[in-house]
């Protein structure tokens, strides 16, 4: 509790193991108050497995989950979350005021029906059953129960997977507004550029560890290298040789350059070839920097598929 | 920027309303509705009175109106426990509630409380039929101690329809039950006196939950093989936490 004063949520040097596989091996995670965590991710790296052990629905084999300073599974601490799984399974025969009714139950000062439906965009559907509903709107539905009990802190395990992008910013929006309230959020996603949007620290896990973790914009910056396109003349393999740049191959009458100091080689490319045309040169975004963080680790040739 | 932990404050509200929407919830699924509060008193419209009817002075339609009750309210506890919990695992639904603040009494509760409902009618209903069509006469507190047997009978039940449901699949599961639930019926004698089978049977006969509750009941009307009553209760008591702590551990270990 000292050491993670502040933390409404963490994760000590967490171990979880399935059989064979070992699904976390020893990480550390805190979620802070008004802060929206992103944990990214690969499928398999590790990501429902922190987020199952943080909400007490497994224990860890070694290390330690705390919520609000206690055991995942206390009651009293389930009390301060509010929780969208992935794959929510709620019965279909229920009506939306139905299924609110009972979430809100297990709240001691819940929000009321109307603050449910206008945070989550539920106008007219409490009265629908869910299973008539859209996909969209079962994910605002699920949204609402996971907000209804005013939560200081929020798991939102893919929130806007099947949404329209219309739907996806209201839900933003209605994400930032219960972080401005000072509403902690655990996020987890594949649309990085929801965690681009959201998010205020990201964690990448790969295998099982962290593989990277900061601001968006650290995470962007691990990836220092930039790609430079151009058409040009040169040969690929004597701009590969090159110092500061990483590799160079030819597609056709283009040629893509990946380097750690894109200006002193775009420099050299133009004093070295003054018929270069079309250059371009891209900083890597959080797509890319996740990618190539994760697969550094199994394959450092990896680059070229983030192209 | 303390962590700030509310007490706790367990409403009972919520155990009502989870109680309730589980009504709901079955009352909306005919297919689990009909076949449990239905198949019992045709059973017993079939074979106890149309067929067993008069001989033996009623003593098939009495015999039968208690191992029928017990046959009957084993259903909806086994279905109602081993389908959906089953179901609600593996969608989902299960973990979702298991992460929301809901007091895990809250869920075992509503649907211990739906099984003991739908006992209870499935046995006015069966009685209904023993004192009309059946002819059958019992003193009042056998009418009552079959009610009650019934009743509490489909906790054991409950115990072990939430084991399978903890290990079966959800489209596994309704098989399962059936494969579990029939031949157990018939071993424990509740189809047919377990005198018309082979002797082995009857020591096998043991083993079965079934059997000790369906001798339970039968001693409220005088059709027991003798075995004592605090053995017959005894051996459900431990069945039933068996298989509840078998659950739990089961649940905690893999969600």
């Amino acid at each position: 509790m000292t050491e993670h004063r502040a933390a409404l949520a963490s994760l000590r040097n967490a171990h979880k193991r399935y059989g064979k596989v070992l699904a976390l091996d020893g990480v550390d995670l805190q979620l802070h108050a008004g802060q929206v965590l992103a944990l990214l991710g690969a499928n398999g790296a590790g990501k429902s497995t922190a987020v199952a052990l943080l909400l007490g629905l497994l224990p860890a084999d070694a290390g330690e989950a705390t919520l609000f300073g206690q055991s995942p599974q206390s009651l009293a601490a389930r009390q301060c979350i509010g929780v969208m799984l992935q794959s929510a399974g709620i019965p279909d025969a229920f009506k939306v005021r139905e299924l609110l009714d009972l979430t809100r139950s297990y709240y001691p000062a819940p929000r009321s029906f109307a603050d449910c439906v206008a945070m989550a965009g539920l106008d007219g559907l409490l009265e629908r059953r869910y299973d008539k509903l859209s996909g969209g709107q079962q994910r605002r539905v699920q949204f609402a129960l996971a907000l209804c009990g005013r939560p200081q802190l929020l798991f939102l395990d893919e929130p806007t997977t099947g949404l329209d992008i219309e739907a996806r910013q209201g839900l933003w929006r209605a994400i930032r507004e219960l972080v401005g309230e000072g509403c902690g959020v655990l996020l987890t996603t594949h649309y990085l550029e929801e965690a681009e949007a959201l998010a205020d620290r990201v964690v990448v896990l790969h295998e099982g560890r962290v593989a990277a973790q900061g601001s968006v914009h650290e995470i962007r910056a691990h990836v220092a290298q930039r790609r430079i396109r151009c058409v040009s003349t040169l040969s690929a393999d004597s701009v590969a040789s090159w110092p500061q740049v990483r590799s160079a191959r030819r597609n056709g009458d283009r040629m893509e350059i990946v380097s750690d100091a894109a200006e002193a080689v775009v420099q050299r490319l133009l004093a070295e070839d003054a018929g270069l045309q079309e250059l371009e040169v891209h900083r890597a975004g959080l797509a890319e920097a996740v990618l190539e963080l994760t697969q550094d680790a199994d394959d450092k040739s990896a680059f070229k598929e983030a192209a | 920027m303390n962590a700030i932990v509310q007490p706790s404050v367990v409403s009972l509200r919520c155990y009502y309303l989870e109680a309730k929407y589980e009504c709901l919830r079955l009352l909306r699924t005919p297919s689990f509705v009909l076949p449990s509060l239905l198949f019992p008193s045709i059973f017993y419209l079939m074979f106890g009175v149309l067929l067993g009817g008069g001989r033996n002075g009623g003593d098939a339609a009495r015999y039968l109106l208690a191992s029928y009750g017990v046959f009957g309210i084993m259903a909806p506890a086994l279905f109602g426990f081993g389908v959906a919990v089953a179901q609600e695992r593996e969608r989902g639904f299960l973990a979702l509630k298991r992460a929301l603040p809901m007091p895990p009494g809250a869920y075992l509760l509503a649907k211990m409380a739906m099984a003991m409902l739908f006992a209870a009618i499935i046995s006015l209903m069966l009685a209904t039929l023993a004192m009309t069509l059946g002819a059958v006469t019992l003193q009042p507190w056998q009418w009552l101690a079959l009610l009650a047997v019934n009743v509490l009978g489909a906790l054991p039940f409950c115990a072990m329809g939430l084991l399978i449901g903890v290990f079966a699949s959800g489209q596994g599961a309704p098989a399962l039950v059936n494969l579990i639930y029939l031949p157990m019926a018939f071993l424990s004698g509740l189809w047919l006196p377990l005198q018309a089978l082979p002797a082995i049977f009857g020591k096998l006969a043991l083993v079965w939950p079934a059997y000790h509750l369906g001798q339970i009941a039968l001693k409220v009307v005088g059709r027991d093989a003798g075995g004592s009553l605090a053995m017959h209760v005894g051996v459900l008591a431990v069945f039933t936490v068996a298989f509840f702590l078998l659950a739990r551990a089961r649940l905690v270990r893999s969600g």
